[in-house]
């Protein structure tokens, strides 16, 4: 069914349609349409056997959803920004006792100065937590993804939580027409969560995040990576059930007009769309130009990246998010993958779109300009930023 | 023993499974000829790693347990007992 909907509204409308048990969140612009929604399911008595917990603070929702995944509920939570960050050791917890939590995160910009609206850094920050990061390109992507990372996150080879991410306004607070799945169609395909691994139960008593000495941990930091990797080939297999079920196709990377493309653009999120559109613009120019679109970033893509992006002369990343003091975080992740290949572009970043500013044609052709310069044998110091107001600084 | 998902603990009692010996960096080792089966070093050992044998013989100290602390070395009367140093 065809509805037009906010992209907080269709990831609540997905996590509606996953049945979970617990639902604990605290509201947090933008993101704050989601605890509404499922509040309002629940006293509709459209989640019949879903407690909503309206918690004290991020850092409790997250404790919630831990102690209920703990006994084998399905829990799910939504956040942004400062909240996600007060989450931030909690998010360590869920994944180190390796609990299929659900989050969903409207990508915002981090104080100071205080800033609602679009920027990456906030689940960019979190990268490294153990969690799975999907990121949606517009409102029927924050649905789907969400609704399969439920399946994903649950996998008995996977077993980790896994976070959707959507930019703020630009997605979360934008009306678009989402193709919603019927109940029936979604139980289907996303079984009840029936876990054994860890399940607090009087009757059959365990210990749930004991001490872990050094004579152990390494290994359960091991495990954990190679859930990671197990992930890698489950979250195809779900892309792959997903289109044959629903008709919708995703994958970790999407490429676009890359076959010839001497210059590749790597994008997250949103900014894919408006760079389609320019691609398209400078095609007309007879300028190569292409895209590569990152929906899954952890696991990294890695071994999907290579082959599409090996034979361009300059890999660009529109990096909405700065580690200060050194630059892009994909262009980090990117080089990194690239390095050992025997035949492998010039790569540079490009940081720009930060705290909500629109990312423009205008921008993007400066970028091209800087990366043909870099063809043409320039040295560019890097990271490049885009739109500086040299005046202001 | 395997380490479950998450680290989950499905067995009671299992700390038993954790040989704290590993910690170690000098090891006590007793002089038989010197001890005279007082069990003083076995009352201070923190770890209850030392046990008592029979008058006329040293004390057992479990080294799967033991920490290397040097309680016992230090307590015992007729220093009977050495740390060396353990390499790995």
């Amino acid at each position: 069914m065809m509805r037009i909907v906010k992209g907080n509204e269709a990831a609540a409308i997905a996590a509606k349609l996953a049945k979970p048990d617990v639902v604990a969140a605290y509201p947090i612009t933008p993101s704050t349409d989601f605890p509404e929604k499922i509040a309002e399911y629940v006293a509709n008595g459209e989640l019949p056997h879903t407690q909503f917990i309206p918690v004290e603070s991020e850092h409790s929702a997250m404790s919630a959803c831990i102690g209920a995944s703990a006994v084998g509920a399905r829990a799910c939570t939504a956040t942004s920004s400062q909240g996600l960050e007060l989450m931030h050791e909690m998010l360590f917890i869920a994944s180190g006792m390796r609990l299929p939590i659900i989050l969903y995160n409207a990508n915002r910009a981090l104080s100071a100065p205080i800033n609602i609206w679009c920027d990456h850094q906030d689940s960019i920050s979190a990268r490294d937590t153990g969690w799975i990061q999907f990121y949606g390109e517009n409102n029927q992507e924050a649905l789907d993804l969400m609704l399969m990372s439920f399946r994903i996150a649950e996998d008995p080879r996977v077993l980790l939580p896994a976070m959707t991410c959507i930019d703020a306004f630009i997605c979360t607070h934008t009306f678009e027409p989402v193709d919603i799945p019927s109940q029936e169609e979604v139980d289907a395909f996303l079984p009840p969560y029936k876990p054994t691994h860890v399940k607090l139960d009087p009757d059959e008593p365990m210990t749930l995040g004991p001490f872990g000495v050094p004579e152990y941990y390494q290994e359960m930091r091991y495990a954990q990576h190679l859930a990671m990797k197990n992930a890698e080939k489950v979250i195809d297999e779900v892309f792959e059930d997903f289109k044959r079920r629903f008709g919708r196709k995703y994958s970790k990377v999407s490429p676009y007009m890359i076959e010839d493309a001497e210059i590749v653009l790597i994008t997250l999120g949103s900014v894919s769309g408006t760079t389609k559109e320019f691609i398209d613009k400078m095609r007309k120019e007879g300028k190569k130009i292409g895209m590569v679109k990152l929906t899954v970033l952890r696991p990294f893509p890695s071994k999907e990246l290579i082959p599409l992006v090996k034979n361009a002369r300059v890999v660009a990343t529109l990096e909405r998010n700065i580690s200060l003091g050194y630059g892009g975080a994909i262009y980090a992740d990117l080089a990194g993958t690239l390095i050992n290949e025997e035949k492998r572009p010039l790569l540079i970043d490009f940081i720009l779109g930060l705290g909500g500013r629109d990312i423009t044609f205008k921008d993007m052709e400066e970028i091209i300009k800087v990366c043909e310069k870099l063809v043409e044998g320039e040295r560019i110091e890097r990271p490049v930023w885009i739109g500086i107001k040299k005046e202001l600084v | 023993m395997k380490i479950e998902p998450g680290g989950a603990i499905k067995e009671p009692g299992s700390s038993i499974a954790y040989k704290t010996g590993g910690w170690r960096t000098f090891k006590p080792v007793i002089d038989a000829e010197k001890c005279i089966s007082c069990w003083i070093c076995v009352g201070f050992c923190p770890d209850a790693a030392i046990e008592k044998t029979e008058k006329g013989k040293p004390p057992i100290i479990d080294y799967d347990y033991c920490k290397g602390c040097g309680i016992c070395a230090n307590e015992c009367p007729k220093n009977a007992i050495e740390m060396i140093f353990e390499e790995k």
